[in-house]
């Protein structure tokens, strides 16, 4: 290479390296001038919508949920702030060493950590888990003292739901419960589902589940401005929140309490209701549980006793036992017959104890040698099986169905419950159906005494007595009464005008209620209403619960407890003649044995304090055996031996 | 090219003091002081302190460039020798008991002060090398550009190690300038970016998980938007999102909400983005163009090969802390350590440009005296 001997020419090359710079500083400048308008002009819109999102957080506000009272006011759902201790999954790495460490700090105990992995388990995308809830105070300012040893271990002030009342009427409240992925889909399905953003619980049964979109209210937002670190700056805007509206139950609570307490430790089911109204004033289903136990998840061990128990607590007995309803069917029966010319009032059906149909013999339970001579009044009475077996004979299966289905037997009655059986109104057509046989007449004659192919659910017999005594007029039953505006204090009423109304000759229903009057005063439920000052209109029932040979004595001593009949009777009050029912009701003892003398001092019970204001003696439940002699006007029906 | 302009009006009256001092240089020093104070106050609305810090550092640059300003070019290249020699033995200091901070070893403790050695071969290395081409003036043989690249190369190795990828590359640019101001023939500048070029994988195979993640999160920012690239990713945000007018001073939501991260230091540029807009950016490509083609004619103008040399690198250092700055915070180029001259908080970064503009007033200065 040839020396740059020349500072002239040296100068000139510099010159010239000088210019070449020159370009790559101007060409350098013009990218980034392009740079920056692609990203200010041309990616601004995006860019800037992009910045905004940074900014701005949408911070669900949860409405409160609504309160749940009785017809009385009495609240019987509501909700209470508590501090819970929350382990955010991501931010910890050891979680059983944190909770170890946790339980030096505040009380943790075995329950606790079953439940939060029963939690972690259920609820896959669950991020912030509760180890422990309802902190009391001391223990709140234990951990806020050491808090900052446990990252991700967060203490959150959240709104509880409590039911004071602990067990009673845990059947038609039922219980709100994490929102699991089902009732994702079921939230999808309703009229606002950004309504329920950040909302982590939600009825699961009972009309907390029924009446859900209305006591959920409408989750409100607010526009928060927050900086990277996620801290609130300010608050730019706020969408209201909607508090969730208050249920108002058609429920007595005292009354439901009473009954509760009546059935002692039995199990069974107990509807009332008002027949003006359909309002449903007392609904039990025994044994019970606690729908506290569920609100922040049940832990494993609970639920298995609960789930396992042979006394199912969780079944809703009156909603979803379908039985047979024994005698208590007769006065629809007797109805039936008045109205379908069938009988007269005075026609008389001799008794001897027995009916023969086809070769067979259908025995009764009363006493040796039968009723004798029985009109249709009597058979109410006495509870005659032999005119029911000839009745049912001579009315055939379909003309029964015909006339029972207004009433809503073997139908589903519509109240404001999910999950309600239909249970089976037989025909011929049903039988076809279902197990494609012809209907044989033999199996007419236990119809008439409500076994066979009978199948109703305890709401429907009370639904039925409700409807017979108020003359037919079909009233939907609902538990529900009004929704209240939790802030004006409005009410709105849920069920307003009658549904139906079943065509029936006023003195025909006269008949049938003077006849079931006379029950209680002088036939099978004399005992249990002696002395009362009002007149109420009955009947008892027994269920049989397993086939007995008809040449097998019935033992109660010696048939297990399970295998003992059920008990049931219907009732409405007052019945003296013009004046108008205040309430019906159905109810039933399980295993209970006779219809008299389990269920119907239960019935007296109610009605002595629901027209009265009455209270039984305190203590024990209502009795037993109320000193009736069974023999007397005992009415024991066998279904005949199943083909 | 000439100051006459703005000399009649301010001229007369810093010239009657200081007479070594240019006036376009220090009028468009003034203009960017001043943008970065008031951009400055708005991205450390948080940290009220360091308004007052930066202030301070201003002080502090200001004096270095009038004293150095006041040095004569045989003064700066007496001293050119001396820096390079005690930078880099500093260099080497560091590295065997510097001060690790952020899992570097950048610092060197020296009981009143912490330096940073490699900020001072910013300077150093093109001082080096415009005083070695000096002494070959007028006979620069092959070899030279040899000794030049060993004197360039030998600090940068140095600072790699450290890690400072950084500031490695500003120092090997530094001496760049200065060799291809000296006349580097282009065939061989030609040559060097095809090897450069095809260095690349090898370069990528030697450099760090983290240098590795900037240069991927360039070309796909979108790709780990909450980790790697969030950088990046949030500055060309707050850029975009300041549109054509800005936020307006002050209002820059991405700012004030701590979503730009070092928005005092390296990406100030995005703070001032977002609340200045296009427009602002416009104002702020044309005074750092004002600020480098005064440089260039002060090169041009230079009369010795070591003020010519001396005064094209920097300016062509200039050009590049801003280019690469800026482009890097845009997301054009890989995030790097590199603070926007006279805007970014921090002293170091100013007290060297500072010392740099210094430079160049000295060159502008003594333009018509020939030395010997």
């Amino acid at each position: 290479m040839k020396l740059l001997r020349n500072p002239e020419r040296e100068v000139f090359y510099f010159r010239t390296r000088l210019v070449a710079a020159t370009a790559v500083v101007l060409g350098g400048f013009a990218l980034l001038l392009g740079r920056l308008a692609v990203l200010q002009v041309i990616r601004h819109h995006d860019l800037y919508t992009q910045a905004e999102q940074n900014r701005i957080a949408k911070v669900p506000v949860t409405a409160n949920r609504g309160l749940i009272k009785d017809r009385n006011g009495e609240i019987i759902a509501k909700n209470y702030s508590a501090y819970t201790l929350e382990i955010a999954l991501d931010q910890v790495r050891d979680v059983e060493r944190t909770i170890d460490d946790l339980s030096k700090v505040v009380p943790i105990e075995a329950r606790d950590r079953r439940r939060f992995h029963k939690l972690i388990e259920d609820y896959k995308r669950i991020d912030s888990v509760p180890i422990r809830t309802r902190l009391t105070d001391q223990e709140v300012a234990r951990f806020a003292a050491q808090s900052f040893r446990f990252p991700g271990v967060e203490l959150r002030a959240r709104l509880f739901r409590q039911y004071p009342l602990g067990e009673t009427a845990s059947h038609v409240l039922g219980y709100i419960g994490r929102i699991s992925p089902g009732d994702e889909q079921r939230i999808d399905q309703f009229a606002d589902p950004d309504g329920y953003e950040g909302t982590e619980f939600i009825g699961k049964i009972g009309v907390e589940s029924s009446y859900e979109e209305y006591l959920h209210g409408t989750t409100g937002f607010e526009q928060v401005e927050i900086t990277a670190g996620g801290h609130p700056v300010r608050t730019l805007a706020r969408s209201a929140t909607v508090p969730g509206q208050n249920l108002v139950l058609s429920i007595d609570i005292k009354l439901q309490q009473l009954i509760e307490k009546a059935f002692g430790d039995r199990r069974g089911a107990l509807i009332a209701i008002e027949p003006d109204t359909g309002d449903v004033l007392a609904f039990v289903s025994k044994p019970t549980f606690d729908p506290n136990l569920f609100v922040d998840g049940i832990d494993p061990l609970s639920w298995d006793g609960l789930n396992n128990s042979p006394d199912k607590p969780l079944l809703n007995r009156a909603l979803r036992g379908t039985y047979p309803i024994g005698s208590t069917y007769k006065p629809f029966l007797a109805l039936a017959a008045l109205e379908l010319g069938k009988r007269r009032p005075d026609s008389v059906t001799y008794d001897p104890g027995f009916f023969w149909y086809a070769g067979h013999e259908f025995r009764e339970g009363g006493p040796p040698g039968g009723h004798g001579m029985v009109d249709l009044h009597k058979s109410i009475v006495v509870s005659s099986d032999v005119y029911y077996y000839a009745l049912a004979n001579d009315l055939g299966v379909d003309a029964i169905h015909d006339f029972m289905q207004p009433f809503g037997f073997g139908q589903i009655t519509g109240i404001d419950l999910e999950g309600e059986l239909s249970g089976v109104l037989p025909s011929s057509e049903w039988k076809e159906r279902r197990f494609h046989q012809k209907w044989y007449g033999g199996e007419t004659i236990s119809i008439g005494i409500g076994q066979g192919y009978n199948s109703f659910t305890l709401l429907q017999l009370a639904h039925a007595t409700a409807t017979l005594a108020s003359g037919g007029v079909v009233m939907k039953p609902h538990v529900v009464r009004a929704i209240e505006d939790p802030s004006t204090g409005k009410r709105r009423l849920t069920v307003l005008s009658e549904s139906v109304r079943i065509r029936l000759n006023p003195r025909n229903v006269e008949f049938v209620r003077n006849a079931m009057v006379d029950v209680n005063l002088t036939g099978t439920g004399r005992a249990a209403f002696a002395g009362a000052p009002y007149h109420a209109a009955g009947k008892t029932g027994t269920a049989q619960v397993i086939g007995i040979a008809q040449n097998e004595k019935y033992n109660e001593r010696k048939v297990e407890e399970r295998h003992r009949d059920h008990s049931l009777f219907i009732a409405f009050a007052p019945a003296e003649p013009g004046a108008r029912p205040k309430i019906a009701l159905a109810l039933l003892v399980e295993n209970g044995g006779w219809g008299a003398m389990a269920a119907a001092p239960i019935a007296r019970e109610v009605f002595d304090y629901y027209l009265l204001g009455k209270l039984p003696p305190a203590g024990a439940p209502a009795p037993h055996d109320d000193g009736v002699e069974p023999v007397a006007a005992a009415s024991r029906q066998d279904a005949k031996v199943r083909r | 090219m000439s100051s006459e302009p703005i000399g009649h009006r301010v001229g007369p009256w810093l010239r009657s003091r200081l007479p070594e001092l240019d006036p376009v240089l220090l009028a468009v020093l003034g203009v960017l002081s001043l943008v970065g104070l008031a951009t400055l106050y708005s991205a450390a609305s948080d940290h009220p302190g360091r308004f007052g810090e930066q202030l301070r550092n201003y002080g502090l640059a200001a004096a270095l460039m009038i004293a150095v300003a006041g040095l004569s070019p045989r003064m700066l290249k007496r001293l050119a020798l001396p820096v390079y020699v005690v930078g880099l033995l500093l260099l080497v200091g560091v590295l065997v008991g510097g001060v690790s901070v952020k899992g570097a070893q950048r610092w060197l403790d020296l009981g009143v002060m912490r330096v940073q050695p490699a900020e001072m071969m910013k300077l150093g290395v093109p001082l080096m090398l415009a005083w070695y081409f000096d002494r070959r003036e007028g006979a620069v043989r092959r070899r030279d550009f040899a000794v030049a690249a060993l004197l360039v190369l030998v600090p940068v190795a140095l600072i790699v190690r450290e890690p400072d990828l950084g500031t490695a590359l500003l120092v090997l640019a530094a001496g760049f300038f200065v060799i291809f101001f000296a006349g580097l023939p282009w065939m061989w500048l030609g040559a060097m970016l095809g090897g450069a070029l095809a260095s690349l994988p090898v370069a990528w195979t030697l450099m760090h998980d983290y240098q590795r993640n900037r240069i991927l999160m360039l070309v796909d920012p979108m790709s780990d938007p909450l980790g790697k690239g969030f950088h990046t990713l949030q500055a060309m945000i707050a850029i975009g999102s300041g549109g054509f007018f800005g936020k307006g001073w002050m209002q820059g939501t991405q700012t004030h909400l701590e979503f730009i991260p070092e928005r005092t230091s390296d990406f100030i540029f995005a703070v001032y983005s977002e609340e200045f807009g296009l427009v602002g950016n416009l104002v702020l490509l044309v005074l750092f163009l004002a600020l480098v083609a005064r440089a260039l004619t002060i090169a041009h103008q230079a009369a010795t090969p070591f003020t010519r040399l001396l005064a094209g690198s920097i300016a062509m250092i200039l050009f590049t802390f801003a280019f690469v700055n800026m482009g890097m915070v845009s997301g054009i180029l890989p995030v790097v350590g590199v603070p926007l001259p006279f805007i970014s908080y921090g002293g170091t970064a100013l007290v060297t440009l500072g010392m740099a503009c210094g430079m160049l007033m000295c060159v502008q200065s003594h333009r018509k005296m020939v030395q010997m």
